[in-house]
């Protein structure tokens, strides 16, 4: 086994786990909670491109911006409609609400679009690799998922901290009475807050698509990795869950090379093993 | 003269007639093997079995305020600890049932050392996370059987009647336990230090209840009783693979049967596990669909009526089967 490219491949597919983690934290950093069908709403963007591929003829890539607009407006509209609902001082309603969304788009995947696994052909760009050299190669596809995890970064990055609605986004986070007496719409917020976070579940879904073959029922792990990134790499900044996804990606390449048995089971430990020994994340910006 | 001082109502006439029904309940029950069919009896082994779930997590969430959605970790440690100490330990595998409680709340006491150092929402997913975490490590177990599960070999030793039998009584003994436990928890001092910390945990903490100490003896219990539930209802089943044991499918019901029933009562999870075995009868056969609606009922109950059913009914006709208040009353 070659280490160097388990590494790496662990690192292109940390990019895809970051994906996941970005739009998790978007919705913690800002409502601090945490929203139990974010897995299944990426597998929910995964079909839906799906749709549009076979509907259009498109190229995947270009689905992208498309599954981005219908995803921001449905995740604005779930905030609206029923996430709205659940906000307040206790933690069950939304933990509740959320789980109960992801056994409704689960079972409703598995009746309207079967249980047989799917996924979304990128044609001759899917095995296209450039080489590093001393028999190392590395996939043009998962350069683009890594390089777009960066991308997403910075632009999350920028837009919670070099923008008024961040600066928003960050009041209500601090103390969400204080912002609405400043003036702050705490409702409307939250509804740009899940947009943003849907946005960025398009975008994994569509990558997600492509990478793995997928069924209704993928949901609740790909949950866990998004939380398990968001915490290794700390709270505080998108970095940090970059980071995180890259961690758990590599945790998770090591484990497969070793036995295809072990590969999950080494992300879920080594995520224990931050928990006890750094329970603020590896990356936090405040210790 | 001096004036009477107020006395401090524990009991209620609710709280008399809920326990002679109890009591009732339980003697019935008792002579169940006597009349009842074997399929009622399996029923009525696997009613109990989520009402104990149900009655643990219920006390887990409505009152410790720790919202774990993996307990589902301590069901399949339970039934794999039975299967274990049955199948390859050689012990009589109806008294393996309590010591597979004991197993998961032992196996609770490091876990929880793990899952403490986050709260709220984070807490209920890192519990989740180490419940696949034992599922995937019991997957890769061959001598537990891998992926495909075991069967209870142990139980071969003993003929059909016994077996179905001591299954029912364990079952009964169960019901009693947990919820007749978790009824005498509440009105001790330790469940007035409980309640307290379900309103407020600082305003507890102030009040020399000792918040962290107390929050992981609930989940320890809750990891024994839940085990107990967990090892039972394998037992029933005489069969366990990980995903029955460390499954999804766990967390849903639980939600159904206590939040819908009624969370933050004893009665509330009671009326929650009937109505769930009720619609199970009558809509399992239609599958994803009846998954929907049982997600969809969950989320308009929390939204609209957080209180659940039981306790909707508690509160506009003032019922109290078993109460745990302590009602200041002035003196006559």
């Amino acid at each position: 086994m070659n280490w160097l490219d388990t590494v790496i491949q662990g690192t292109l597919l940390g990019g895809l786990y970051a994906l996941f983690a970005m739009g998790l934290a978007v919705i913690y950093g800002v409502m601090k909670q945490i929203n139990i069908a974010h897995g299944d709403f990426i597998v929910l963007a995964a079909y839906l491109a799906l749709g549009i591929v076979a509907a259009t003829g498109l190229h995947p890539f270009l689905v992208i911006p498309l599954a981005i607009v219908v995803f921001g407006f449905f995740g604005y509209a779930v905030q609206r409609t029923i996430l709205n609902r659940t906000i307040g001082g206790d933690i069950l309603p939304p933990l509740v609400v959320t789980y109960g969304l992801s056994i409704v788009i689960e079972n409703a995947l598995q009746q309207t679009q079967s249980a047989d696994p799917r996924s979304i052909k990128l044609g001759a760009l899917e095995t296209a690799s450039v080489p590093l050299g001393g028999g190392l190669a590395v996939g043009v596809f998962p350069l683009v998922m890594l390089v777009t995890a960066i991308v997403v970064a910075i632009v999350l990055e920028i837009v919670f901290n070099r923008t008024r609605l961040g600066m928003a986004f960050r009041a209500v986070s601090d103390d969400r009475e204080i912002a609405s007496i400043m003036g702050v719409r705490d409702k409307r917020l939250f509804g740009y807050a899940t947009a943003i976070s849907f946005a960025v579940i398009a975008i994994a879904g569509v990558f997600m698509g492509i990478k793995f073959t997928f069924t209704p029922s993928l949901g609740p792990n790909f949950l866990l990795y998004a939380f398990e990134a968001v915490v290794i790499g700390g709270m505080g900044s998108f970095w940090g869950t970059l980071a995180g996804g890259i961690v758990l990606g590599i945790a998770q390449a090591i484990g497969f090379a070793l036995n295809p048995g072990w590969g999950i089971l080494a992300g879920h430990l080594v995520f224990l093993a931050v928990l006890l020994v750094r329970p603020t994340g590896i990356f936090a910006r405040t210790a | 003269m001096t004036a009477a001082s107020p006395r401090v109502e524990r009991y209620s006439t609710g709280g008399r007639v809920g326990l002679v029904l109890a009591a009732a309940l339980v003697l019935a029950l008792l002579s169940g093997p006597f009349w009842l069919p074997s399929d009622a009896m399996r029923l009525v082994v696997q009613f109990a079995c989520l009402l104990a779930m149900s009655q643990m997590w219920n006390l887990l969430v409505g009152y410790g305020g720790l919202v774990s959605i993996g307990q589902q970790a301590y069901i399949g440690i339970g039934g794999y600890a039975l299967f274990v100490l049955a199948n390859q330990l050689g012990l009589n595998p109806f008294v393996s049932v309590p010591i597979a409680g004991v197993v998961a709340a032992l196996f609770a006491l490091p876990t929880s050392r793990v899952v403490f150092r986050l709260s709220g929402g984070y807490f209920a997913v890192a519990t989740w996370v180490v419940a696949e975490v034992y599922r995937l490590l019991v997957a890769n177990i061959s001598a537990l059987g891998s992926g495909a599960g075991v069967s209870l070999t142990a139980m071969l030793a003993y003929d059909k009647g016994t077996r179905e039998s001591i299954t029912f009584w364990l079952a009964v003994v169960l019901l009693i336990v947990t919820t007749g436990g978790v009824y005498w928890l509440l009105r001790s001092p330790l469940g007035l230090a409980l309640t307290a910390m379900r309103d407020s945990d600082i305003a507890a903490e102030s009040q020399g209840v000792a918040v962290g100490r107390i929050k992981l003896l609930v989940y320890v219990l809750a990891a024994f009783g839940t085990g107990c539930a967990g090892a039972l209802y394998f037992m029933n089943a005489l069969r366990i693979s990980p995903d029955a044991a460390f499954g999804m499918d766990w967390i849903p019901l639980l939600f159904f049967t206590v939040i819908i029933g009624g969370i933050g009562t004893i009665e509330g999870p009671i009326v929650g596990t009937l109505l769930y075995f009720t619609l199970r009868q009558v809509f399992g056969d239609y599958g994803a669909w009846y998954l929907i609606a049982l997600g969809v009922v969950a989320i308009v109950v929390m939204i609209r009526f957080p209180r659940g059913i039981y306790g909707e009914l508690a509160v506009r006709f003032g019922w109290r089967f078993f109460p745990i208040q302590r009602i200041l009353r002035e003196p006559k």
